[in-house]
């Protein structure tokens, strides 16, 4: 990265950064104390430490960018091992799951891309789909393995002409989630644009009409319920990343 | 096993006149990675807690006094932050171990019959003690935590990377099993810092020789 990339990111990050200083303060007393024992240091201004640990999410995501091999696959397995029942998982409850008519819907495509027609269901079906069944890996911890097909994401970006040279495709979705994902794993060929669950086409809580299935990222950079498609060199961050979840986030 | 830390027999600095009273014990390398490494286990272990809380493996979770981080993102933010801090430290430590002959003097050989002697002359009161050599329950402990620490970094890696290192999560037998192996490295460690922590609260004089490097002879003790 160039020194003037690093500014640009820095910058993208600073609202962001602002906003998340309230929620990575250490506010357990016996965390500052422990700390203040063993470094000396003064940390009356729990800025200080806030600083330190964004630098290393970011440095983390430097790192994360040069381990990612795109020929390396995420494990599959049979479908005898896929969990059952498969847990919904968002930042809202399950009864606010958004209600999509799949006839209605349409997802635009923006950014530096040469095709911004937006895309139905019809269309994104006719496309070559693929499947796969791969384990979804919660930031908490859990995981469980499932299902999915679609569209792989570098075919459907292919055809809307995107720049794969840029750095950055985002993700805009109905129920106000927001994500995005280096170039490089969206162009893995197990990166989808997922229409189904279980051979079916996705129920309202797993992201119908069309989310983003990437075993090579950690559940949350899976967004459901996809509104819009962008290509971009700004990083776009993402409804966790911008609290503090590591952004690169890539497993 | 009542004394904590004596480590390497007498340096060349302080190989003076017999009368001289005070020798080293721990080269600098060892004290400044020793606390380095205090500091980063104990914001991994706190940081892992929070990290836990978010989908307990057991029944039961870390009050939130224990752990670091405030939530799962701040929990997890220090996690990796100090990762590098322990394991950039660890390897300092583990080279200067293997290059100075600081693992091969010190903690070898090790045998489980002189362990098993050891503990009994420790449980009557019979351990004989010599500034500067580990007995054999110490040179157990310290190898254990060393091995532990490896297989938590290990695991670690394998619940960060599954999918780029696909070995480890095999060997490990996969990702849910990474996560149980990597709670009881922790636990085990957390052991050793329990007991490693109650023994320098009994001989209060090792603490000051994990900074100084220093220890003094007490009468009747012989450096070897």
């Amino acid at each position: 990265m160039t020194r003037k990339e690093r500014l640009a990111l820095t910058e993208a990050f600073r609202p962001q950064l602002r906003k998340v200083e309230r929620r990575l303060m250490l506010k357990s007393s016996l965390s500052l104390g422990a700390l203040t024992l063993l470094t000396g240091c003064d940390l009356a201004d729990g800025d200080v430490t806030d600083r330190v640990l964004w630098a290393m999410l970011r440095f983390n995501d430097r790192v994360q960018a040069l381990l990612f091999n795109p020929v390396v696959l995420a494990k599959t397995f049979p479908p005898s091992r896929i969990t059952k029942p498969f847990r919904f998982n968002a930042f809202y409850d399950e009864d606010s799951v958004p209600d999509v008519d799949g006839g209605a819907w349409k997802m635009a495509v923006s950014g530096l891309v040469t095709d911004k027609t937006p895309w139905d269901l019809k269309r994104l079906r006719a496309l070559p789909q693929e499947g796969q069944i791969t384990r979804h890996i919660c930031v908490e911890g859990w995981s469980q393995i499932g299902q999915w097909s679609g569209v792989p994401l570098h075919i459907f970006l292919e055809r809307v002409g995107a720049d794969t040279r840029a750095r950055y495709v985002g993700f805009k979705c109905i129920d106000k989630y927001y994500s995005s994902i280096d170039m490089a794993s969206a162009l893995h060929p197990q990166t989808i644009l997922a229409l189904d669950f279980e051979q079916q086409p996705l129920p309202a809580e797993f992201g119908f009409p069309a989310r983003l299935r990437i075993p090579t990222k950690l559940g949350f950079k899976n967004p459901k319920h996809i509104a819009e498609i962008y290509v971009t060199n700004t990083n776009p961050g993402g409804y966790w990343e911008d609290q503090g979840y590591n952004w690169f986030s890539g497993s | 096993m009542t004394e904590a830390e004596p480590q390497a027999g007498p340096q060349p600095e302080t190989a003076g006149p017999p009368r001289r009273r005070w020798i080293l014990i721990h080269p600098l390398v060892v004290r400044i990675t020793h606390w380095i490494n205090a500091f980063a286990i104990v914001c991994m272990v706190m940081s892992g807690w929070q990290i836990y809380d978010a989908s307990p493996i057991f029944n039961f979770v870390f009050p939130p006094w224990m752990t670091l981080g405030d939530w799962l993102g701040g929990g997890i933010a220090w996690h990796l932050a100090a990762l590098w801090l322990l394991v950039v430290n660890g390897l300092v430590y583990i080279s200067y171990g293997f290059a100075s002959g600081h693992f091969s003097r010190d903690f070898f050989p090790l045998s489980a019959r002189q362990v098993l002697l050891d503990i009994r002359s420790a449980l009557t009161f019979n351990l004989k003690h010599t500034p500067g050599v580990y007995n054999a329950v110490q040179k157990l402990l310290y190898v254990a935590v060393l091995l532990l620490g490896v297989l938590a970094v290990i695991s670690g890696l394998t619940l960060w990377k599954p999918v780029q290192l696909p070995w480890f999560a095999w060997l490990l037998g996969g990702y849910p099993t990474a996560r149980v192996i990597h709670f009881f490295a922790m636990s085990g460690i957390v052991g050793f810092v329990i007991i490693h922590v109650a023994l320098v609260i009994i001989v209060p004089r090792t603490l000051p020789t994990m900074i100084t490097g220093r220890a003094r002879l007490r009468p009747g003790e012989e450096i070897v």
